[in-house]
């Protein structure tokens, strides 16, 4: 690998490593909510964590950048209080990347609640466990296959997004040129196939990485 | 130690409006399905908030909508055995077993080790419960509610989802579980020959009312009970004391209607035994019976003819202070000139025998042709 494709490889994983770490928990209470909650709203609440699956990316990427732009309300709110600035920076691509991705993370971590019987939840409550203990003793590892799945589902589609990121963020070297990118700058020069095969390549041992590592984990859970 | 127990609650096209007190020892709520049994059951352990009543343990209030209160599940002590087990799939048969205990902190090594011996589980600990048969899962299940150390025990039909071969198996532990819990059991049960065997109190569920409640022998042994009971398993259970252990194998007992020789009863000389007399099992005759083998021949009078749909009258007969249930064809009630006060003798087929009540010595449940 040339310090190039390294550069663009580990930005990569950093960006999609950030953005399923920090939506898991969110993925995680928003599948709980939606699993067995019910409350009025419960509808367009499913419909807005599902908005990024329908709308095109660069609206997305777009409506990204009004709210957490430096000069957008958010944005400008997040730089004062904590100096974090998202808007062409890595950590905006990662936010992205997240955003695209939290559908996905919630429909598998969602399905995985539902199919825990919640009788199994009322014998541990007469057994003396309060609701908080009985979701962390008996809840979360029945649901662990599942919240695996969509942990690793996320991690995919960051490592793939691109729409969203580049409306978002751009497409900057060093700060925010991710994968996809950086495929498509390397197609824009002439003569640049062969780059383009390289970076190919990786994100494909990069995808099937991901998917072992999933397989191993998951038996790993179940055993 | 009592448990006592007011709901009312309407669902769509059913309402429960039941009120009880369950003594210590166990107390079998009976009744079809559908009559309410399990929504009692769930209503005591706060899984379900019924509109209205109030139910306390041992004095302590766990529910009375009338002061707004409702103690939540965790709180509430009880040990809930549920008829599919429900144990936690993830977890060792050790660590089901221990659940409870995280949280209540009392149990020690010492009762662990008591409980589990009790049950016969102590060699699963390590298994999981996915490998376990249906009478181990139901064992395991028992261990896990009393280890909880609750204040009253629920059992929700736990025998029904196995076969006679596993529930045979259980009944012998749930019988020690009843000598040895000091706690109120309640115990949902559409299933006469485990009430007869187990409970010392009935109370008969029918369409969400209580329609009869009463001391086992009383209830089991009463006519008009039978159209909640069904008339298959319509019987007397009687007390009876362990007279004589002869040498032909046979056991001399003592009732009040007189002496029955049964094959060998696993009971000391002198204990107090029950003894269950299904209606089907026994032949009437207006005279003394001579020349039969039948060895159990009790005398007494008629009380009560109870016809049914079909073409049986039910029967029964006072027989010294207990009664006796006969279930004959009308033709032979006709023929035999039944009435209330003729004299008759009840030729007896078949004899159930199970230990008489909470803390006395363990007989083995023998059926018994004699």
């Amino acid at each position: 690998m040339t310090p190039l494709e390294w550069e663009v490889v580990t930005l990569s994983l950093k960006v999609s490593l950030w953005a399923t770490a920090l939506s898991l928990p969110f993925g995680i209470l928003t599948a709980l909510v939606l699993a067995r909650g019910n409350f009025p709203g419960k509808q367009l609440l499913n419909g807005i964590v599902h908005l990024p699956l329908i709308l095109p990316p660069v609206v997305t990427g777009y409506l990204l950048l009004l709210t957490f732009g430096r000069r957008a309300p958010i944005g400008a709110w997040l730089e004062e209080t904590f100096g974090l600035v998202l808007a062409f920076r890595w950590t905006g691509a990662a936010l992205a990347a997240a955003i695209m991705a939290f559908p996905l993370m919630v429909r598998a971590i969602r399905l995985a609640i539902e199919a825990v019987d919640p009788r199994i939840e009322d014998a541990a409550a007469t057994l003396g466990a309060s609701r908080l203990m009985v979701f962390l003793t008996i809840t979360l590892p029945l649901t662990l296959p599942g919240i695996i799945a969509g942990a690793i589902l996320a991690f995919a589609k960051a490592m793939g997004e691109f729409g969203a990121t580049i409306t978002f963020v751009s497409n900057i070297p060093g700060e925010t040129q991710t994968l996809p990118s950086a495929i498509y700058t390397a197609l824009q020069v002439p003569g640049g196939e062969s780059a383009v095969i390289r970076l190919v390549i990786l994100s494909v041992i990069l995808a099937m990485g991901a998917l072992l590592v999933s397989e191993w984990l998951a038996r790993r859970v179940r055993a | 130690m009592s448990l006592s127990v007011r709901l009312r609650h309407a669902f769509p096209g059913f309402t429960l409006d039941a009120a009880f007190d369950a003594p210590s020892g166990v107390t079998a709520l009976f009744g079809k399905s559908g009559s309410g049994k399990t929504t009692v059951v769930n209503a005591v352990a706060g899984l379900l908030k019924p509109d209205a009543g109030a139910v306390t343990v041992n004095g302590r209030i766990l529910l009375d909508t009338d002061k707004k209160l409702h103690v939540p599940t965790p709180q509430r002590r009880v040990g809930y055995v549920f008829q599919d087990a429900r144990l936690f799939p993830h977890m060792s048969v050790a660590r089901n077993l221990t659940y409870g205990r995280w949280w209540g902190g009392a149990a020690s090594a010492k009762e662990l080790a008591r409980i589990t011996d009790l049950l016969g589980i102590d060699h699963l600990f390590e298994r999981a419960p996915l490998a376990l048969s249906g009478g181990e899962t139901q064992r395991v299940a028992m261990g896990r509610a009393l280890l909880a150390r609750p204040d009253v025990l629920l059992l929700d039909e736990p025998l029904a989802a196995l076969d006679a071969p596993r529930k045979a198996e259980i009944l012998p532990y749930l019988e020690r579980l009843h000598s040895e819990a000091q706690i109120p059991i309640l115990y949902v049960s559409h299933s006469v020959a485990e009430v007869a065997r187990l409970a010392t109190t009935v109370i008969v569920l029918e369409d969400g009312n209580v329609v009869r409640t009463g001391p086992a022998t009383e209830v089991l042994s009463d006519p008009a009970a039978v159209s909640q009971l069904g008339v298959r398993d319509a019987g007397a259970v009687i007390q009876a004391r362990v007279l004589h252990h002869h040498d032909d194998g046979l056991s001399e007992l003592e009732t009040s209607a007189g002496r029955l020789f049964l094959p060998r009863v696993e009971a000391q000389l002198g204990a107090t035994v029950r003894v269950r007399i299904q209606a089907q099992d026994v032949i009437l005759s207006r005279t003394r019976p001579a020349g039969l083998s039948a060895l159990n021949i009790l005398p007494g009078t008629v009380t009560s003819l109870l016809k049914g749909d079909g073409p049986g009258v039910l029967v029964q007969m006072a027989s010294g202070e207990d009664q006796v249930l006969a279930r004959v064809t009308r033709r032979s009630a006709q023929a035999l000139e039944l009435a209330e006060g003729a004299t008759c003798y009840a030729v007896v087929k078949t004899v159930s025998v199970a230990r008489a009540d909470i803390g006395s010595d363990r007989a083995a449940q023998q059926r018994s042709e004699v």
